[in-house]
């Protein structure tokens, strides 16, 4: 029998952590959005709490909770400051995911139950200047010497960078073979030669910091390697499609609490002597909103399941991907637009997740790239 | 050491009381841990942490209360114990011997209960289950160490403080300033279903119903009257005195 039901302890994790957002988290968002800063009594709590684990095995410290699990408490972490899950997002995604998925047992003793307890923060390091979307056209090399890799290069735009101790960097060891020539490899902070640029000022996700990245003849042993030398690309790309449904989730979150919000207020406003949800067109908007972010989960949760399931999710992961950021996006405009001027209005949170919702068909892969990739598995069978 | 912490599952603190038919209807309502046996809970774990030993939950009421005891246990609580026959329910009086007879047959130390639940707020039930066990008792408290057998508590009287040193085994309630609260971790939450969950009713404790049967009896329940919008006197401060007085005399009747 088909059951849409999630399993009673995924409910309760669920229920778990929007009690903890709610109370501790979200009255603080404002803090957080003019600190530029999240508080560090909210980031300790949240590693007490588990949250740093979502990814990892049972084996390893972790939750062994599954993608299913993972996405249900991403849709709470979606729900309050887009910063402060972007800072957890950033390491239980695309930063942790290389070393569970693709590291060897010695690399996974040694990274994981650091990481699953927040102790070490994980980042993800591909994109160059050169390598947007474009995400091969790496110029960061990596050149074998004795029992070491030597890298020289740099990364920009890279999530978490300032707080991370654990980078998965992509870098080009055959600059022959083009994709097939990359390499990724696990580089500590402490490394020589590993040198931290700048902060970069950006229009939103306040207190999730991303800066550049140089290496500087920087000595990578050649035990971090991770996998094997030439699939570094691959391994990439494997680590991004996990990391989709996980940012599907979180976008989710951010469209029902956006949902809620403008819901209260519609009910709440009044003009020409009648809540304005009287108004057919705001009750057109509400039920748009409704019904996008109900597909949106149902199809959150269906490509999580099949990740379980080991299936290949190349192109649901993509389609999950650009669901969820245009539809963030679709639902965020439509909030501004039933607050009217309060919904432009810095004091409440309207505006803030409309400029959050704006990276979201940027980043881990832009909306045209996740539309190339879903076009080219189409096409597969006429190739 | 064996800690027993008596639990309550209430309505949230938010929730707007709706009368139907003559009962507080739980329609949609949500419920919550009792806030006085949260602290009860946070502080029977950090003594455990501490010296080691066990924390057992206990409640009585209905299944819906296991979800509490569940939020406990992914706290931290070791085992819990719900009595949810329907029989058993009563007032005060029948809660306390209720819980007497679970308590009666295991090992325990230290009981800590909260001060007050916040849907009766009577405040009975841990004075009451410290007559029935026959053990010393602490109210209000806002601290407590244990040093072996010795127990120092600090109580809050109003504003005064006042420090109390007893022996275990001892009841204790919990008042608000004992501790902060933790939030269940994830792991905690997956754990607590795995953690031993005792069902009891009237014949696993062999407890004759009628033996221990409320003598309240709840003749009306109703919400307090509602109070009118006030009234604001406006026009000249001469007037406005005058219209007062007026109004208290005749009106309100007050003076
Ligand atoms: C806040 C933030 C955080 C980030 N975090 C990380 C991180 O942690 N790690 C990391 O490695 N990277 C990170 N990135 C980088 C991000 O993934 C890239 O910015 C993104 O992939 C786009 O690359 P680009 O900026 O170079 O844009 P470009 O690739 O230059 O794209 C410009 C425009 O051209 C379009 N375009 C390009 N090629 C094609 C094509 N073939 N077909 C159709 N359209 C095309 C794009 O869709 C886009 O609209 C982050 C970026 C930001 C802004």
């Amino acid at each position: 029998m088909m059951n849409f039901e999630l399993p009673k302890d995924i409910q309760d994790l669920k229920l778990g952590v929007r009690d903890f957002i709610d109370n501790e988290v979200d009255p603080r968002s404002m803090e957080i959005e003019e600190t530029d800063q999240i508080p560090q009594e909210i980031i300790e709590q949240s590693k007490e709490m588990g949250l740093f684990a979502l990814s990892i095995p049972e084996e390893y410290g972790g939750l062994g909770i599954g993608m299913i699990g993972k996405v249900a408490v991403s849709e709470e972490l979606g729900r309050t400051h887009n910063g402060y899950t972007t800072v957890i997002g950033g390491h239980v995604g695309i930063g942790s995911v290389g070393i569970v998925e693709l590291g060897n047992e010695e690399q996974k003793r040694k990274y994981l139950p650091d990481m699953a307890t927040g102790e070490r923060i994980g980042a993800f390091a591909l994109t160059e200047p050169s390598a947007g979307s474009h995400a091969y056209n790496l110029k960061t090399t990596a050149v074998k010497k004795g029992d070491k890799y030597i890298l020289n290069g740099s990364k920009h735009y890279i999530t978490n960078a300032l707080i991370a101790d654990v980078f998965t960097v992509m870098a080009v060891t055959d600059p022959s073979k083009g994709p097939k020539g990359i390499t990724s490899f696990i580089v500590d902070k402490n490394t020589p030669g590993f040198v931290l640029g700048k902060k970069e000022k950006k229009m939103g996700l306040h207190g999730s910091h991303s800066a550049e990245i140089f290496f500087e003849d920087c000595e990578v042993p050649a035990e971090n390697l991770l996998g094997a030398e030439g699939q570094g690309y691959t391994n990439a790309l494997k680590i991004l499609a996990n990391g989709r449904a996980g940012m599907a989730a979180r976008n989710l979150g951010s469209c029902d609490k956006l949902l809620e919000m403008s819901l209260d207020f519609a009910h709440m406003r009044i003009q020409f002597g009648k809540p304005i949800f009287e108004q057919q067109i705001i009750q057109h908007y509400l039920a748009e909103m409704a019904m996008e972010t109900e597909a949106l989960r149902s199809m959150t949760y269906r490509v999580a399941w099949m990740v379980d399931q080991k299936m290949n999710v190349i192109k649901e992961a993509a389609m999950v991907k650009l669901l969820g950021s245009e539809t963030y996006n679709r639902v965020a405009d439509k909030a501004v637009q039933i607050h009217g001027g309060i919904g432009y209005i810095s004091e409440y949170p309207i505006e803030r997740f409309y400029r959050d919702a704006r990276i979201t068909r940027i980043y881990e892969g832009t909306s045209e790239i996740q539309k190339n990739i879903i076009a080219a598995q189409l096409h597969k069978k006429y190739a | 050491m064996n800690i027993i912490v008596c639990l309550k599952q209430t309505f949230d603190t938010e929730e707007k009381i709706v009368i139907e038919n003559g009962a507080i209807s739980e329609d949609g309502v949500e419920f919550i841990i009792n806030p006085y046996d949260e602290y009860a809970v946070e502080e029977a774990i950090k003594l455990r942490d501490e010296v080691g030993g066990e924390v057992t939950l206990v409640t009585v009421g209905p299944d819906r209360a296991e979800t509490a005891l569940r939020t406990a246990l992914a706290m931290g609580a070791d085992r819990a114990v719900i009595v949810n026959d329907e029989e058993l329910f009563g007032d005060q009086f029948t809660t306390a011997k209720v819980l007497a007879t679970v308590l009666k047959d295991r090992e325990y130390d230290l009981i800590i209960a909260g001060n007050m639940a916040v849907d009766n707020g009577s405040g009975q039930i841990g004075p009451r289950l410290a007559e029935e066990l026959n053990i010393p008792q602490v109210t209000t408290i806002t601290k407590i160490d244990v040093d072996g057998n010795k127990v120092t508590c600090e109580r809050d009287v109003e504003g005064d403080l006042e420090i109390i040193e007893t022996t275990l085994p001892v009841l204790v309630t919990a008042q608000q300033g004992l501790n902060e609260p933790r939030y269940p971790s994830l792991p905690g939450i997956m754990k607590a279903k795995k953690k031993p969950m005792e069902r009891l009713d009237a014949s696993d404790l062999n407890l004759d119903p009628a033996a221990v049967q409320s003598p309240t009896v709840v003749e009306e329940i109703y919400l307090p009257a509602k109070k009118d919008a006030g009234k604001i006197l406006s026009g000249d401060l001469a007037d406005q005195v005058k219209e007062l007085v007026q109004l208290l005399h005749n009106e309100a009747k007050v003076v």
